[in-house]
Protein backbone atom coordinates (compact mmCIF):
# COMPACT_ATOMS: atom_id res chain seq x y z
CA UNK A 1 0.00 0.00 0.00
CA UNK A 2 0.98 3.38 -0.48
CA UNK A 3 2.23 5.85 2.00
CA UNK A 4 0.12 9.02 2.50
CA UNK A 5 1.49 11.83 0.38
CA UNK A 6 2.47 14.70 2.12
CA UNK A 7 0.53 18.52 0.82
CA UNK A 8 2.28 21.70 2.03
CA UNK A 9 0.14 24.48 2.42
CA UNK A 10 0.92 27.84 2.40
CA UNK A 11 -1.27 30.97 3.08
CA UNK A 12 -2.07 33.80 5.32
CA UNK A 13 -5.74 33.61 5.10
CA UNK A 14 -6.55 31.59 8.00
CA UNK A 15 -10.27 30.48 6.80
CA UNK A 16 -8.70 29.69 3.44
CA UNK A 17 -5.93 27.92 5.12
CA UNK A 18 -8.72 25.73 7.26
CA UNK A 19 -10.45 24.57 4.73
CA UNK A 20 -7.74 23.23 2.45
CA UNK A 21 -6.14 21.34 5.17
CA UNK A 22 -9.79 19.67 6.01
CA UNK A 23 -10.28 19.19 2.20
CA UNK A 24 -6.59 17.42 1.73
CA UNK A 25 -7.15 15.63 5.19
CA UNK A 26 -10.63 14.20 3.67
CA UNK A 27 -9.29 13.69 0.42
CA UNK A 28 -6.83 10.96 2.51
CA UNK A 29 -3.75 13.52 2.18
CA UNK A 30 -0.82 14.05 5.06
CA UNK A 31 -1.02 18.24 4.98
CA UNK A 32 1.78 20.45 6.76
CA UNK A 33 0.61 24.22 6.59
CA UNK A 34 2.11 27.21 7.20
CA UNK A 35 0.66 31.28 7.32
CA UNK A 36 3.49 32.99 6.13
CA UNK A 37 6.39 32.82 3.98
CA UNK A 38 8.61 33.13 6.63
CA UNK A 39 6.95 30.02 8.65
CA UNK A 40 7.36 28.07 5.45
CA UNK A 41 10.64 28.99 5.12
CA UNK A 42 11.71 27.60 8.78
CA UNK A 43 9.62 24.10 7.43
CA UNK A 44 10.87 23.42 4.50
CA UNK A 45 14.46 23.55 6.43
CA UNK A 46 13.42 19.78 7.72
CA UNK A 47 10.59 18.82 5.94
CA UNK A 48 10.39 17.78 2.22
CA UNK A 49 7.03 17.26 1.32
CA UNK A 50 5.48 15.55 -2.02
CA UNK A 51 3.74 18.58 -3.19
CA UNK A 52 3.45 22.45 -2.44
CA UNK A 53 0.13 24.39 -2.83
CA UNK A 54 1.13 28.33 -2.54
CA UNK A 55 -0.65 31.49 -1.96
CA UNK A 56 0.89 34.44 -3.89
CA UNK A 57 0.27 37.64 -1.87
CA UNK A 58 1.76 37.09 1.80
CA UNK A 59 3.61 39.14 3.43
CA UNK A 60 5.02 40.54 0.44
CA UNK A 61 3.08 40.86 -2.95
CA UNK A 62 5.43 37.89 -4.48
CA UNK A 63 5.57 35.97 -1.38
CA UNK A 64 4.48 32.93 -3.38
CA UNK A 65 6.99 32.93 -6.04
CA UNK A 66 10.02 33.43 -3.69
CA UNK A 67 8.61 30.37 -2.02
CA UNK A 68 7.92 28.58 -5.11
CA UNK A 69 11.77 29.49 -5.96
CA UNK A 70 13.02 28.46 -2.95
CA UNK A 71 11.50 25.48 -2.63
CA UNK A 72 12.49 24.28 -6.25
CA UNK A 73 15.83 25.26 -5.30
CA UNK A 74 15.86 22.95 -2.71
CA UNK A 75 14.03 19.98 -4.06
CA UNK A 76 14.10 20.26 -7.77
CA UNK A 77 11.65 17.48 -8.50
CA UNK A 78 8.84 19.33 -6.18
CA UNK A 79 5.72 19.64 -7.83
CA UNK A 80 4.31 23.29 -6.73
CA UNK A 81 0.85 24.59 -7.47
CA UNK A 82 0.56 28.45 -6.94
CA UNK A 83 -3.09 29.63 -6.26
CA UNK A 84 -4.33 33.47 -6.03
CA UNK A 85 -7.20 35.68 -5.77
CA UNK A 86 -5.35 38.15 -7.81
CA UNK A 87 -7.47 37.82 -11.18
CA UNK A 88 -6.48 39.10 -14.58
CA UNK A 89 -9.54 41.29 -14.18
CA UNK A 90 -7.26 43.65 -13.00
CA UNK A 91 -5.19 43.13 -15.79
CA UNK A 92 -2.83 41.37 -14.06
CA UNK A 93 -2.77 37.63 -14.95
CA UNK A 94 -0.07 35.60 -14.48
CA UNK A 95 -0.24 32.04 -16.71
CA UNK A 96 1.81 29.69 -17.41
CA UNK A 97 0.93 29.75 -20.96
CA UNK A 98 4.04 31.07 -22.35
CA UNK A 99 7.22 29.83 -22.48
CA UNK A 100 8.96 33.23 -21.17
CA UNK A 101 6.19 33.00 -18.22
CA UNK A 102 7.32 29.07 -17.37
CA UNK A 103 10.86 30.16 -17.00
CA UNK A 104 10.45 33.16 -14.22
CA UNK A 105 7.61 31.29 -12.65
CA UNK A 106 8.88 27.67 -11.21
CA UNK A 107 5.46 26.63 -10.54
CA UNK A 108 3.57 23.36 -12.49
CA UNK A 109 0.43 24.85 -11.89
CA UNK A 110 -1.32 28.37 -11.69
CA UNK A 111 -4.86 28.55 -10.37
CA UNK A 112 -7.28 31.22 -9.00
CA UNK A 113 -8.71 30.75 -5.94
CA UNK A 114 -12.53 30.16 -5.90
CA UNK A 115 -11.30 26.93 -6.94
CA UNK A 116 -13.72 23.82 -6.16
CA UNK A 117 -11.82 21.40 -3.67
CA UNK A 118 -12.55 18.73 -6.98
CA UNK A 119 -10.53 20.93 -8.87
CA UNK A 120 -7.58 21.48 -7.00
CA UNK A 121 -7.39 17.44 -5.97
CA UNK A 122 -7.88 16.63 -9.50
CA UNK A 123 -4.74 18.96 -10.20
CA UNK A 124 -2.85 17.46 -7.41
CA UNK A 125 -3.48 14.15 -8.26
CA UNK A 126 -2.16 15.00 -11.98
CA UNK A 127 1.05 16.49 -10.62
CA UNK A 128 1.65 13.88 -8.17
CA UNK A 129 1.01 11.45 -11.15
CA UNK A 130 -1.72 9.35 -8.97
CA UNK B 1 26.33 64.90 -10.48
CA UNK B 2 24.98 64.30 -14.07
CA UNK B 3 26.43 64.74 -16.76
CA UNK B 4 24.83 65.74 -20.27
CA UNK B 5 26.64 64.82 -23.34
CA UNK B 6 26.58 67.93 -25.70
CA UNK B 7 27.32 67.27 -29.75
CA UNK B 8 28.30 70.27 -31.46
CA UNK B 9 28.43 70.14 -35.08
CA UNK B 10 30.10 73.37 -37.25
CA UNK B 11 32.78 73.06 -39.38
CA UNK B 12 34.21 76.09 -38.10
CA UNK B 13 37.52 75.03 -36.02
CA UNK B 14 37.56 78.14 -33.79
CA UNK B 15 33.27 77.63 -32.94
CA UNK B 16 33.94 74.31 -31.37
CA UNK B 17 36.92 74.35 -29.40
CA UNK B 18 34.85 78.11 -28.15
CA UNK B 19 31.97 75.79 -27.21
CA UNK B 20 33.80 72.86 -25.69
CA UNK B 21 36.21 75.47 -23.89
CA UNK B 22 32.66 76.97 -22.30
CA UNK B 23 30.88 73.82 -21.92
CA UNK B 24 33.24 72.16 -20.35
CA UNK B 25 33.44 74.40 -17.45
CA UNK B 26 29.29 75.49 -17.05
CA UNK B 27 26.96 73.62 -14.69
CA UNK B 28 23.53 74.06 -14.19
CA UNK B 29 21.44 73.47 -10.82
CA UNK B 30 18.12 74.77 -10.19
CA UNK B 31 16.43 74.50 -6.43
CA UNK B 32 14.06 71.79 -7.43
CA UNK B 33 16.96 69.32 -9.16
CA UNK B 34 18.56 66.69 -6.83
CA UNK B 35 21.62 67.14 -8.74
CA UNK B 36 23.89 70.01 -10.76
CA UNK B 37 24.85 69.45 -14.32
CA UNK B 38 27.87 69.18 -16.12
CA UNK B 39 28.47 68.99 -19.74
CA UNK B 40 30.46 66.87 -22.04
CA UNK B 41 31.26 68.40 -25.48
CA UNK B 42 31.81 65.81 -28.79
CA UNK B 43 32.57 67.71 -31.71
CA UNK B 44 31.95 67.09 -35.69
CA UNK B 45 33.37 69.06 -38.28
CA UNK B 46 30.36 67.84 -40.59
CA UNK B 47 27.51 66.31 -40.70
CA UNK B 48 28.33 63.23 -41.55
CA UNK B 49 30.56 62.91 -38.63
CA UNK B 50 27.59 64.33 -36.72
CA UNK B 51 25.49 61.08 -37.60
CA UNK B 52 28.43 58.41 -36.67
CA UNK B 53 28.61 60.31 -33.02
CA UNK B 54 24.70 60.40 -32.92
CA UNK B 55 24.59 56.85 -33.46
CA UNK B 56 27.22 55.84 -31.00
CA UNK B 57 27.33 58.16 -28.52
CA UNK B 58 23.49 59.25 -28.19
CA UNK B 59 24.10 62.83 -27.23
CA UNK B 60 21.52 64.68 -24.78
CA UNK B 61 21.99 67.88 -26.87
CA UNK B 62 22.87 68.87 -30.54
CA UNK B 63 24.28 71.93 -31.18
CA UNK B 64 23.75 71.89 -35.12
CA UNK B 65 25.46 74.18 -37.87
CA UNK B 66 22.90 74.39 -41.11
CA UNK B 67 25.56 75.48 -43.43
CA UNK B 68 28.34 72.37 -43.22
CA UNK B 69 30.43 71.31 -46.37
CA UNK B 70 28.61 67.64 -46.80
CA UNK B 71 24.56 67.00 -45.94
CA UNK B 72 23.23 70.48 -44.18
CA UNK B 73 22.27 70.72 -40.51
CA UNK B 74 18.88 69.93 -41.62
CA UNK B 75 19.04 66.64 -42.87
CA UNK B 76 21.32 65.85 -39.57
CA UNK B 77 18.10 67.15 -37.57
CA UNK B 78 15.84 64.84 -40.16
CA UNK B 79 17.59 61.76 -39.11
CA UNK B 80 17.56 62.38 -35.47
CA UNK B 81 13.61 63.44 -36.02
CA UNK B 82 13.06 59.92 -38.27
CA UNK B 83 15.25 57.66 -35.85
CA UNK B 84 13.03 59.04 -32.69
CA UNK B 85 16.36 59.73 -30.30
CA UNK B 86 15.48 61.73 -27.43
CA UNK B 87 17.61 64.52 -28.52
CA UNK B 88 17.44 68.02 -27.91
CA UNK B 89 18.32 70.24 -31.37
CA UNK B 90 19.22 73.80 -31.21
CA UNK B 91 20.63 75.28 -34.40
CA UNK B 92 23.41 77.41 -34.70
CA UNK B 93 22.34 80.26 -37.84
CA UNK B 94 23.51 83.82 -38.67
CA UNK B 95 20.89 86.47 -38.32
CA UNK B 96 20.98 86.42 -42.37
CA UNK B 97 19.42 82.87 -42.04
CA UNK B 98 16.68 83.54 -39.51
CA UNK B 99 13.74 81.88 -41.78
CA UNK B 100 16.43 78.72 -42.11
CA UNK B 101 16.19 78.83 -38.04
CA UNK B 102 12.78 79.11 -37.78
CA UNK B 103 11.70 76.50 -40.77
CA UNK B 104 14.11 74.15 -38.69
CA UNK B 105 12.47 74.97 -35.16
CA UNK B 106 8.94 73.73 -36.77
CA UNK B 107 10.70 70.86 -37.84
CA UNK B 108 11.64 69.71 -34.52
CA UNK B 109 15.01 72.03 -33.20
CA UNK B 110 14.08 73.27 -29.56
CA UNK B 111 15.94 76.20 -29.77
CA UNK B 112 18.13 78.21 -32.15
CA UNK B 113 21.31 80.24 -30.94
CA UNK B 114 22.17 82.99 -32.87
CA UNK B 115 25.74 83.23 -34.60
CA UNK B 116 28.52 84.93 -33.54
CA UNK B 117 27.48 84.43 -29.58
CA UNK B 118 28.68 85.54 -26.20
CA UNK B 119 29.50 82.70 -23.77
CA UNK B 120 27.15 84.41 -21.85
CA UNK B 121 24.64 83.87 -24.52
CA UNK B 122 25.11 80.22 -25.24
CA UNK B 123 25.11 79.34 -21.40
CA UNK B 124 21.62 80.30 -21.10
CA UNK B 125 20.36 78.40 -24.22
CA UNK B 126 22.01 75.34 -23.00
CA UNK B 127 20.58 76.16 -19.02
CA UNK B 128 16.90 76.26 -20.93
CA UNK B 129 17.41 72.96 -22.88
CA UNK B 130 18.79 71.63 -19.74
CA UNK B 131 15.77 72.72 -17.77
CA UNK B 132 13.22 71.52 -20.78
CA UNK B 133 15.47 67.76 -21.13
CA UNK B 134 14.86 67.61 -17.42
CA UNK B 135 11.41 68.07 -17.03
CA UNK B 136 10.26 66.04 -20.08
CA UNK B 137 12.53 63.22 -18.19
CA UNK B 138 10.85 63.70 -14.92
CA UNK B 139 6.95 63.93 -16.64
CA UNK B 140 8.04 60.87 -18.43
CA UNK B 141 9.03 58.79 -15.69
CA UNK B 142 6.22 60.06 -13.09
CA UNK B 143 3.65 58.92 -15.98
CA UNK B 144 5.47 55.09 -15.59
CA UNK B 145 5.24 55.39 -11.77
CA UNK B 146 1.41 56.44 -11.93
CA UNK B 147 0.82 53.60 -14.27
CA UNK B 148 2.61 51.32 -11.80
CA UNK B 149 0.88 52.37 -8.63
CA UNK B 150 -2.41 51.74 -10.66
CA UNK B 151 -1.41 48.71 -11.34
CA UNK B 152 -0.88 47.54 -7.68
CA UNK B 153 -3.85 49.12 -6.47
CA UNK B 154 -5.78 47.02 -8.92
CA UNK B 155 -4.37 44.18 -7.96
CA UNK B 156 -4.04 44.35 -4.28
CA UNK B 157 -7.92 45.34 -4.70
CA UNK B 158 -8.81 42.37 -6.73
CA UNK B 159 -7.06 40.35 -3.75
CA UNK B 160 -8.40 41.91 -0.75
CA UNK B 161 -11.50 42.07 -2.01
CA UNK B 162 -11.93 38.35 -3.47
CA UNK B 163 -10.23 36.92 -0.21
CA UNK B 164 -13.15 36.93 1.83
CA UNK B 165 -16.04 35.57 -0.55
CA UNK B 166 -13.83 32.98 -1.47
CA UNK B 167 -13.89 32.12 2.46
CA UNK B 168 -17.18 32.45 3.12
CA UNK B 169 -18.01 30.38 0.18
CA UNK B 170 -15.78 27.82 1.09
CA UNK B 171 -17.33 27.67 4.68
CA UNK B 172 -20.89 27.54 3.12
CA UNK B 173 -19.97 24.98 0.86
CA UNK B 174 -18.50 22.79 3.75
CA UNK B 175 -22.10 23.87 5.78
CA UNK B 176 -24.17 22.79 2.44
CA UNK B 177 -21.85 19.25 2.20
CA UNK B 178 -22.48 18.87 5.91
CA UNK B 179 -19.06 18.31 6.18
CA UNK B 180 -19.13 18.46 10.09
CA UNK B 181 -22.48 16.18 10.34
CA UNK B 182 -25.63 17.51 10.74
CA UNK B 183 -25.36 19.18 14.00
CA UNK B 184 -26.02 23.11 13.52
CA UNK B 185 -23.89 23.37 16.55
CA UNK B 186 -21.04 21.43 15.32
CA UNK B 187 -21.01 24.69 12.24
CA UNK B 188 -20.88 27.55 15.46
CA UNK B 189 -16.75 28.78 14.66
CA UNK B 190 -17.42 28.66 10.73
CA UNK B 191 -20.69 30.78 11.08
CA UNK B 192 -18.76 33.12 13.61
CA UNK B 193 -15.44 33.08 11.24
CA UNK B 194 -17.96 33.71 7.96
CA UNK B 195 -19.75 37.09 9.80
CA UNK B 196 -15.89 38.10 11.05
CA UNK B 197 -15.01 38.07 6.99
CA UNK B 198 -18.27 39.89 5.99
CA UNK B 199 -17.75 42.25 8.45
CA UNK B 200 -13.78 43.28 6.95
CA UNK B 201 -15.28 43.02 3.56
CA UNK B 202 -18.10 45.26 4.35
CA UNK B 203 -14.95 48.10 6.40
CA UNK B 204 -13.14 47.54 2.76
CA UNK B 205 -16.14 48.63 0.94
CA UNK B 206 -16.94 51.89 3.20
CA UNK B 207 -13.10 52.70 3.16
CA UNK B 208 -13.39 52.42 -0.84
CA UNK B 209 -16.28 54.66 -0.99
CA UNK B 210 -14.27 57.23 1.19
CA UNK B 211 -11.63 56.66 -1.04
CA UNK B 212 -13.58 57.52 -4.19
CA UNK B 213 -15.13 60.60 -2.13
CA UNK B 214 -11.39 62.06 -1.88
CA UNK B 215 -11.79 65.20 -4.07
CA UNK B 216 -9.07 66.81 -5.71
CA UNK B 217 -9.69 70.59 -3.93
CA UNK B 218 -11.42 71.20 -0.91
CA UNK B 219 -14.80 72.08 -1.68
CA UNK B 220 -15.25 75.77 -0.69
CA UNK B 221 -19.39 76.14 -0.22
CA UNK B 222 -18.47 72.78 2.55
CA UNK B 223 -16.14 74.98 4.53
CA UNK B 224 -17.67 75.54 7.97
CA UNK B 225 -16.13 76.18 11.24
CA UNK B 226 -15.83 73.19 13.24
CA UNK B 227 -14.41 72.50 16.82
CA UNK B 228 -12.33 69.47 16.88
CA UNK B 229 -13.07 68.74 20.10
CA UNK B 230 -16.75 68.43 19.70
CA UNK B 231 -16.31 66.46 16.35
CA UNK B 232 -13.95 63.71 18.36
CA UNK B 233 -16.90 63.66 20.73
CA UNK B 234 -19.33 62.61 18.01
CA UNK B 235 -16.57 60.12 16.54
CA UNK B 236 -16.44 58.50 20.39
CA UNK B 237 -19.77 57.82 20.51
CA UNK B 238 -19.94 56.18 17.14
CA UNK B 239 -16.78 53.78 17.91
CA UNK B 240 -17.89 53.18 21.54
CA UNK B 241 -19.64 50.17 20.93
CA UNK B 242 -16.54 48.42 19.73
CA UNK B 243 -14.95 50.04 22.60
CA UNK B 244 -16.95 48.48 25.04
CA UNK B 245 -16.53 45.01 23.10
CA UNK B 246 -13.05 45.24 24.03
CA UNK B 247 -12.70 46.74 26.89
CA UNK B 248 -10.83 50.19 26.02
CA UNK B 249 -11.62 53.23 27.65
CA UNK B 250 -11.73 56.74 25.84
CA UNK B 251 -10.46 60.06 27.22
CA UNK B 252 -10.78 63.56 25.95
CA UNK B 253 -8.75 66.02 26.89
CA UNK B 254 -9.69 68.98 25.56
CA UNK B 255 -6.12 71.39 26.62
CA UNK B 256 -7.08 74.94 24.52
CA UNK B 257 -10.03 75.67 22.43
CA UNK B 258 -9.05 75.80 18.50
CA UNK B 259 -11.48 76.35 15.83
CA UNK B 260 -10.31 74.76 11.98
CA UNK B 261 -12.15 75.66 9.07
CA UNK B 262 -12.93 72.49 6.67
CA UNK B 263 -15.59 69.94 5.27
CA UNK B 264 -17.77 68.34 8.00
CA UNK B 265 -17.68 65.06 6.10
CA UNK B 266 -13.79 65.20 5.43
CA UNK B 267 -12.92 65.89 9.18
CA UNK B 268 -15.10 62.99 9.80
CA UNK B 269 -12.95 60.25 7.55
CA UNK B 270 -9.98 61.51 9.65
CA UNK B 271 -11.16 61.54 13.26
CA UNK B 272 -13.40 57.65 12.18
CA UNK B 273 -10.14 56.71 11.15
CA UNK B 274 -7.60 57.71 13.44
CA UNK B 275 -10.42 56.45 16.76
CA UNK B 276 -11.17 53.41 15.09
CA UNK B 277 -7.37 52.30 14.34
CA UNK B 278 -6.73 53.28 18.17
CA UNK B 279 -9.43 51.26 19.29
CA UNK B 280 -9.07 48.05 17.25
CA UNK B 281 -5.61 47.71 17.27
CA UNK B 282 -5.43 48.12 21.33
CA UNK B 283 -5.11 45.64 23.99
CA UNK B 284 -7.96 43.84 25.75
CA UNK B 285 -8.80 46.40 28.92
CA UNK B 286 -6.72 49.44 27.16
CA UNK B 287 -6.97 53.06 26.73
CA UNK B 288 -7.06 55.86 24.12
CA UNK B 289 -6.01 59.75 24.88
CA UNK B 290 -7.26 62.22 22.83
CA UNK B 291 -5.65 65.29 23.37
CA UNK B 292 -6.19 68.59 21.26
CA UNK B 293 -4.46 71.31 21.48
CA UNK B 294 -3.12 74.54 19.44
CA UNK B 295 0.61 75.23 18.59
CA UNK B 296 0.98 78.18 16.78
CA UNK B 297 -1.22 78.58 13.82
CA UNK B 298 -1.99 74.24 13.82
CA UNK B 299 -4.68 72.89 15.58
CA UNK B 300 -3.59 69.20 16.94
CA UNK B 301 -5.27 66.69 17.42
CA UNK B 302 -3.44 63.34 18.79
CA UNK B 303 -4.71 60.06 19.45
CA UNK B 304 -2.72 57.41 21.52
CA UNK B 305 -3.70 54.05 22.28
CA UNK B 306 -1.79 51.63 24.45
CA UNK B 307 -1.86 48.55 21.76
CA UNK B 308 0.56 46.86 19.56
CA UNK B 309 2.52 49.50 18.00
CA UNK B 310 4.12 49.63 15.46
CA UNK B 311 7.88 48.79 14.41
CA UNK B 312 10.19 51.74 12.61
CA UNK B 313 10.06 49.86 9.49
CA UNK B 314 6.13 49.63 9.13
CA UNK B 315 6.08 52.95 9.73
CA UNK B 316 8.10 54.09 6.62
CA UNK B 317 5.47 53.07 4.84
CA UNK B 318 1.84 52.94 6.75
CA UNK B 319 0.68 55.62 4.86
CA UNK B 320 0.56 54.45 1.33
CA UNK B 321 -2.33 52.88 -0.08
CA UNK B 322 -3.31 48.93 0.78
CA UNK B 323 -0.51 48.86 3.61
CA UNK B 324 -1.89 46.31 5.96
CA UNK B 325 0.62 45.46 8.40
CA UNK B 326 1.08 41.49 8.43
CA UNK B 327 1.96 39.86 11.55
CA UNK B 328 0.71 37.62 14.26
CA UNK B 329 -0.84 40.12 15.89
CA UNK B 330 -2.93 41.93 13.14
CA UNK B 331 -3.88 38.63 11.47
CA UNK B 332 -7.02 38.76 12.94
CA UNK B 333 -8.01 42.07 13.05
CA UNK B 334 -10.08 43.19 9.93
CA UNK B 335 -8.46 46.12 7.85
CA UNK B 336 -8.63 47.20 4.36
CA UNK B 337 -5.48 49.06 4.43
CA UNK B 338 -6.68 51.87 3.00
CA UNK B 339 -7.59 54.33 6.27
CA UNK B 340 -4.53 55.81 6.83
CA UNK B 341 -3.94 57.15 2.70
CA UNK B 342 -6.99 58.51 2.91
CA UNK B 343 -6.07 60.28 6.08
CA UNK B 344 -3.00 61.49 4.50
CA UNK B 345 -4.56 62.33 1.56
CA UNK B 346 -6.95 64.72 3.20
CA UNK B 347 -4.79 66.00 5.88
CA UNK B 348 -2.85 67.07 2.77
CA UNK B 349 -5.60 68.97 0.97
CA UNK B 350 -6.04 70.93 3.94
CA UNK B 351 -2.20 71.94 3.96
CA UNK B 352 -1.96 69.66 7.47
CA UNK B 353 -0.30 66.65 8.59
CA UNK B 354 -0.11 63.59 9.86
CA UNK B 355 2.44 61.69 11.84
CA UNK B 356 3.03 58.59 13.67
CA UNK B 357 5.48 57.82 16.63
CA UNK B 358 5.23 54.43 18.17
CA UNK B 359 6.83 51.53 19.89
CA UNK B 360 5.93 47.92 19.42
CA UNK B 361 4.07 46.28 22.16
CA UNK B 362 3.88 49.85 23.96
CA UNK B 363 0.89 51.94 21.95
CA UNK B 364 1.41 54.33 18.80
CA UNK B 365 0.74 58.09 18.50
CA UNK B 366 -1.10 59.72 15.86
CA UNK B 367 -0.51 63.61 15.76
CA UNK B 368 -2.52 65.28 12.71
CA UNK B 369 -2.01 69.16 12.12
CA UNK B 370 -4.47 70.97 10.31
CA UNK B 371 -4.21 75.19 10.13
CA UNK B 372 -6.46 76.69 12.53
CA UNK B 373 -9.21 78.28 10.53
CA UNK B 374 -8.39 81.83 8.92
CA UNK B 375 -9.02 85.11 10.15
CA UNK B 376 -11.35 87.00 8.10
CA UNK B 377 -9.84 90.12 6.51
Amino acid sequence: MNKKKTVFVVDDDPDYLFQTVVHLEKAGYNVISAVSQKEAEDIIDTVKPDIALLDLMMEQDDSGFILCYKLKKKYPDLPVIIATSVSKETGLSFGLDSEEERRWIKADAYLEKGVRAEQLNDEIKRLLKI
Amino acid sequence: MAELKVLIVDDEAGIRSGVSRILNRFRVTYPFMDEAYTYKVLEAETGEKGLEIIDSEQPDIVLLDNKLPGISGVEVLDYIKQKNYDIVVAMITSYASLDVALRATRDGATDFIPKPFTPQELKSSIENITKQQYLKRITSRMKEEGKKIRFRFLSVLSHELKSPLNAVEGYLNMMRDREAGNDINDYAEMIERSIQRIQGMRTLIMDLLDFTKIKLEVKKDKVVELDPALLMTQCVETINPLAIQKDVSIVIEKKSDVIISADEEDMNIIFNNLLSNAVKYNKEGGQVVITIDREGNDAVMEVKDTGIGISSEDQQVLFNEFVRIKNDKTRNIAGSGLGLSIVKKIADLYQGSITVASRPDEGSVFKLKLPVRQEKE
